[in-house]
């Protein structure tokens, strides 16, 4: 029996033991716990209970946090299929359905025999060369409807991961346009040098006339923040790079970090030299734990070439290292307070602010945090000096900026731009035809019709965390922004009230409209939520959860027309719906098990 | 020195270094509309009943701090408007059935409700399924009223020593959650602080029923905004 305490000391002690038994790496015990089982047993919270000193309600309370995390049996394979809104335009749903179909289960449920778990995820970072979906927490991308036949073979004779043909996990860069950073020709420990040679109150004044901004969304000036965490009085300061991408439609730093990452190690080096870290933590998703094993033999490598560990390059007073984290599915966890928290392994909830990070960040201590290419781009700066750097790009954005390009076009992948290229230049470059609409950084950024196309990427017009999703005049606007609030209302953290329900609202209202039982009201009513939740709301999901709503209802008006079939009245109780469970139970669904005429 | 001072609608309200903008408020013997705010422990944050708008920008009043002469508003038509908003909100994800709950009259949800003129629920009902835990000999929980203000979290765990309550679960599947299987395996007792902090009616003390009256309840003689010098 595996409920007996002691079945699960067996591999829990293990565990434990490399976390030297601290609190704070309680998320990272649970998501190597449940690699054993494929969930984690509730004796084995008794047991972690126990041995981290723990209430078994706070493990709950955190492991019930994460998607990725599961407290009660969830099969031998975990099918996650990755559904942002390019999947769907790939077909991703037809291929989950298929798969469903083939293994007799249904979406969402386990099947009855234990087997298998499908249902989907939040983007998975791979829209540039989907459908994708997550297996065991790893990616395989590129489906098709033999990919999937094959795979439904593959999970009905049980074969293990291990043994499956390699090419469903190869994961390509597709890197379209490089510039100043993708085209470096970066060699490890030469940022560093540069920063020994130059001084580190200097190299900080390098990055302030850089004028270089975050790039993860916020653009927070990068030399600002170095300064304020280093004027800040602690025990201890931390550097933290942020490698959540959550936002869908970007998938940049994961190339960076497959292709670059000495450099955004580099750049977290160069940032605990000037605060005066001892440590870093480079925050990885969840869903790009495939890049684990990598990294940390990008990081053994760089220990053994004396530029991590103690003494870095001879200099005695120089000592830094970085550990990873992983995540465990939950968007929200990118934001840099709710990072921390779940650095600190907690559940992801945003935190009061101030006091912001750069002065009580983790362990309430000074802590940068930055976006993977912030890091990366402080590397080019120590290198070349702030003046070079200031002068590529705009005045309001120097520099580049690194655009993740999926949707409808020839070439999706990477682009690499000084700030300042307009959208029509990216679509033409990126092989783009009869476009209708781009989405510029996500669900949470903004939606730019065909008039708007030379705008440009920059702080001041259009500014971006990276995501460029493109949509051409065959698709349905109502539906992209349908998608973007289903997001939303599964990624609330559900900390505050007007966005765990406002968003839950939202996509009811969403789904209302798209099953023809709209109205007018309903218009009035998303804007009355959107006010409110941009108003009250506790961070910065919850501001943006009504954008791409409010964006396509502003632009793409008639995709809304027609589905508010009720001019005046809002029918909330749908009769035909409220049959669904009788049609289940009796596996009907022709045209007599449904009450249209009712409506 | 006299305090430093900020003015909230229109009235002049002293503060203290570290003060937030309801402590002040309240110390002041103002109403500021809010609900998981209890003076007795760290402001949570997240409910926001308590948004008011402080030069301008709206912000938690139970989490920031007031300056010098800002100007804070909090009883006007916009912000009344968004409360009324948010406490439907609140009705409508959990099940409240005011008639019939023990805690009608002393809730702070409904008291709050009445004060903000709510007529209705105005957004459609979740009716979420959420099991009632009787196991306790003297105490029943009944989650359908959670606001998950997280009052009974931190008080078991500061107050008490016990940790008997946590939050569990994301977005709008957070529940609260006992640190066994149910209550009744976990220490509790109603000698603790987490038994009598509850705002809403989920922590409740069996075979009591109806004991005061309804009509004589706290909020049947006085609306919240006179009682609520913090409570
Ligand atoms: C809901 C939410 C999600 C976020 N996700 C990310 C993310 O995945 N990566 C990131 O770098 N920043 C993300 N941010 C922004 C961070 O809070 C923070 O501003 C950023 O990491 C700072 O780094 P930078 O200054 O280098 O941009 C997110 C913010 C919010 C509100
Ligand atoms: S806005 Fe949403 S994600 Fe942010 S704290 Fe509130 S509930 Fe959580
Ligand atoms: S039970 Fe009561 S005190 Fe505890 S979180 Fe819910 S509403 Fe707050
Ligand atoms: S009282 Fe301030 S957020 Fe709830």
């Amino acid at each position: 029996m595996v409920s007996q305490v002691s079945t699960h000391a067996g591999y829990l002690d293990d565990i434990l033991a490399r976390h030297h038994h601290r609190t704070n790496q309680l998320l990272q015990v649970l998501i190597e716990a449940q690699a054993h089982y494929g969930y984690i047993h509730t004796s084995a919270i008794d047991y972690l209970s126990l041995q981290l000193q723990l209430p078994r309600a706070q493990i709950e309370g955190v492991a019930s946090f994460y998607s990725f995390l599961y407290l009660q049996p969830h099969g031998d394979y975990r099918v996650l299929f990755s559904d942002n809104i390019t999947d769907r335009m790939l077909g991703n749903m037809d291929l989950m359905l298929s798969l469903c179909k083939q293994l007799w289960v249904e979406p969402g449920k386990i099947s009855e025999d234990g087997l298998l778990f499908v249902s989907t995820t939040s983007c998975t970072g791979m829209c540039d060369q989907g459908p994708a979906l997550l297996i065991n927490n790893i990616a395989i991308n590129q489906l098709t409807g033999e990919r999937i036949n094959e795979i439904c073979v593959l999970i009905r004779e049980r074969v293990p991961l291990l043994e499956w043909p390699a090419e469903y996990f190869e994961i390509a860069d597709n890197i379209r346009r490089s510039d100043i950073l993708l085209g470096s020709n970066f060699q490890s420990g030469r940022s560093l040098t540069a920063l020994l040679q130059r001084g580190t109150a200097e190299t900080l004044q390098q990055i302030k006339v850089s004028r270089l901004r975050g790039r993860g969304g916020a653009g927070f000036s990068t030399g600002m923040k170095w300064e304020l965490c280093q004027a800040a009085t602690g025990r201890e300061h931390f550097v933290v790079c942020n490698a959540d991408e959550g936002e869908p439609g970007t998938f940049k730093d994961r190339v960076l970090l497959n292709r670059y990452a000495d450099m955004v190690f580099e750049g977290m080096t160069l940032c605990a030299r000037i605060i005066g870290a001892k440590r870093g933590f480079l925050y990885l998703r969840g869903e790009y734990r495939y890049l684990l094993e990598p990294l940390l033999s990008v990081l053994q490598g760089r220990r053994e070439k004396n530029l991590l560990g103690t003494s870095i390059l001879g200099n005695n007073d120089f000592n830094f290292d970085i550990e990873i984290h992983l995540g465990a599915g939950a968007y929200v966890c990118g934001e840099e307070s709710a990072l921390i928290e779940s650095l600190e392994g907690h559940r992801g909830t945003p935190r009061n602010r101030p006091p912001f990070p750069v002065t009580h960040g983790y362990l309430n201590q000074p802590t940068v945090v930055n976006n993977v290419e912030t890091f990366a781009a402080t590397c080019l700066i120590a290198q070349n000096g702030g003046a070079w750097y200031a002068g590529i790009g705009t005045d309001t954005s120097s520099g580049s900026k690194i655009l993740s390009v999926s949707g409808d076009c020839e070439r999706p992948g990477l682009y690499e731009y000084p700030f300042g290229v307009t959208v029509a230049q990216v679509l033409s470059d990126c092989g783009a035809k009869d476009t209708q609409a781009v989405q510029i950084s996500g669900p949470s950024g903004v939606c730019i019709a065909a008039g708007e196309f030379q705008r440009r990427i920059a702080f001041d017009d259009i500014p971006t965390a990276g995501a460029f999703m493109v949509f051409d005049q065959s698709r349905d606007m109502f539906e992209v922004a349908r998608n973007f609030v289903h997001f939303f209302a599964h990624e609330s953290c559900g900390f505050c009230t007007p966005c765990r329900v406002g968003t839950s609202l939202l996509s009811n209202m969403m789904d209302k409209l798209s099953q023809g039982h709209g109205s007018a009201c309903d218009l009035v009513e998303i804007e009355k939520l959107n006010l409110l939740l941009q108003s009250t709301s506790h961070c910065g999901l919850g501001h943006s959860a009504c954008n791409p709503v409010l964006d396509t209802i502003a632009k793409f008006k008639p995709a809304y027309d027609i589905r508010l079939t009720h001019k005046e009245f809002t029918p909330a109780f749908d009769l035909d719906s409220a049959l669904s469970q009788a049609r289940q139970m009796t596996g009907r669904d022709d045209a007599g098990a449904h009450l249209r005429e009712c409506e | 020195m006299n305090n430093p001072t900020f003015t909230l609608d229109g009235k002049t309200i002293p503060f203290t270094e570290g003060q937030t903008i309801i402590q002040a408020a309240i110390a002041a013997s103002v109403y500021i509309p809010h609900l998981c705010f209890n003076p007795e422990f760290k402001a949570h944050g997240s409910c926001k009943l308590c948004t008011v708008k402080a030069n301008g920008r709206k912000t938690a009043s139970c989490t920031a701090q007031p300056q010098p002469d800002m100007i804070v508003e909090s009883n006007i038509q916009e912000l009344n408007d968004e409360r009324r908003a948010l406490l439907q909100m609140l009705f409508v994800e959990g099940n409240h059935f005011c008639p019939s709950c023990e805690m009608s009259g002393q809730c702070q949800l409904q008291a709050t409700a009445y004060e903000l003129n709510m007529m209705s629920p105005h957004f459609d009902h979740f009716f979420p399924d959420r099991p009632l835990d009787a196991s306790h000999p003297e105490y029943l929980l009944d989650f359908n009223r959670c606001i998950l203000c997280s009052l009974c979290v931190q008080a078991s765990r500061d107050v008490d020593g016990k940790n008997v309550f946590a939050l569990a679960g994301r977005g709008i599947n957070s529940h609260l959650i006992v640190n066994a299987s149910q209550l009744a395996e976990t220490g509790f007792s109603g000698d603790d602080k987490a038994a009598h902090v509850c705002p809403v009616g989920v922590i409740l003390k069996k075979r009591v029923g109806f004991v005061v009256p309804v009509g004589q309840r706290k909020y049947d003689l006085l609306p919240i905004s006179a009682l609520a010098k913090g409570d």
